[in-house]
């Protein structure tokens, strides 16, 4: 692979279905193009690693989501997203439209992550903070903290902050 | 003919491109992959992906929206 040399990091802040997905998406595609790839997950992306994952969406604060429906393309005011049951709509929606566009689920993506050796650091800081155990989440991870990141990142090509 | 042929069909980015990763794996060096795909997005991302990886991209082609690439496995 002429691309070994270049290797990749993420940051995985986000842990809602919308946001679980860029980092997944880059983190495999990179990995299917020939470089390493180190995944941290801290504060609200650590629930990406749990073993069970229950993703919801949220339409609230986020004027931009706005989901094809008969014909045209509709976005809640924010009043609306408090209403309880609107989230759990908006998410069943979003994967309907996930299962139905031919998109990969965060599920799919993640098992291919582990498949391509994708490096996944589970922050020790966000576990001890929300009360998480490493019982709860996949096998293969590691625990580690900024130093740990750092160290990945002063040797990676490309960073990202997601 | 090709010696694998990955139907990615109906399937959107990036499993066009983790597919046929997979199944480059099972080709022999100097084999070739036949992919089929629907996702527009996929002809740029497999020039890119041959460019990073230096497989070759012998061909592509579109018929009715039916996307038609050959890969070289020479990486």
């Amino acid at each position: 692979m002429s691309a070994e040399e270049k290797s990749m990091s993420i940051i995985v802040t986000k842990g809602s279905l919308d946001w679980a997905y860029p980092p997944f998406i880059l983190a495999t595609t990179a990995a299917a193009m020939g470089l390493p790839v180190t995944m941290f997950f801290t504060f609200y992306g650590l629930p990406l690693l749990f073993k069970k994952l229950d993703l919801q969406v949220t339409a609230a604060g986020n004027p931009a989501m706005k989901m094809p429906m008969a014909g045209m393309h509709m976005g809640l005011p924010n009043l609306v997203t408090a209403i309880p049951g609107v989230d759990a709509a908006c998410s069943v929606m979003m994967k309907n439209l996930i299962k139905k566009k031919g998109v990969a689920s965060i599920d799919e993506l993640r098992e291919m992550a582990v498949e391509a050796e994708v490096r996944m650091i589970a922050c020790q800081m966000t576990l001890d903070l929300f009360e998480y155990s490493k019982d709860d989440m996949i096998d293969g991870i590691e625990i580690g903290g900024a130093a740990t990141y750092i160290e990945c990142a002063t040797q990676a090509d490309i960073n990202l902050f997601i | 003919m090709a010696d694998a042929t990955l139907d990615a069909k109906g399937l959107n980015c990036p499993l066009p491109i983790l597919k046929a990763r997979k199944a480059l794996k099972e080709v022999p060096d100097g084999g070739t992959l036949e992919i089929v795909a629907t996702d527009p997005g996929a002809v740029a991302d497999f020039q890119a992906f041959c460019r990073q990886t230096g497989n070759e991209l012998l061909e592509h082609s579109e018929d009715d929206g039916v996307y038609q690439f050959l890969i070289k496995k020479t990486a």
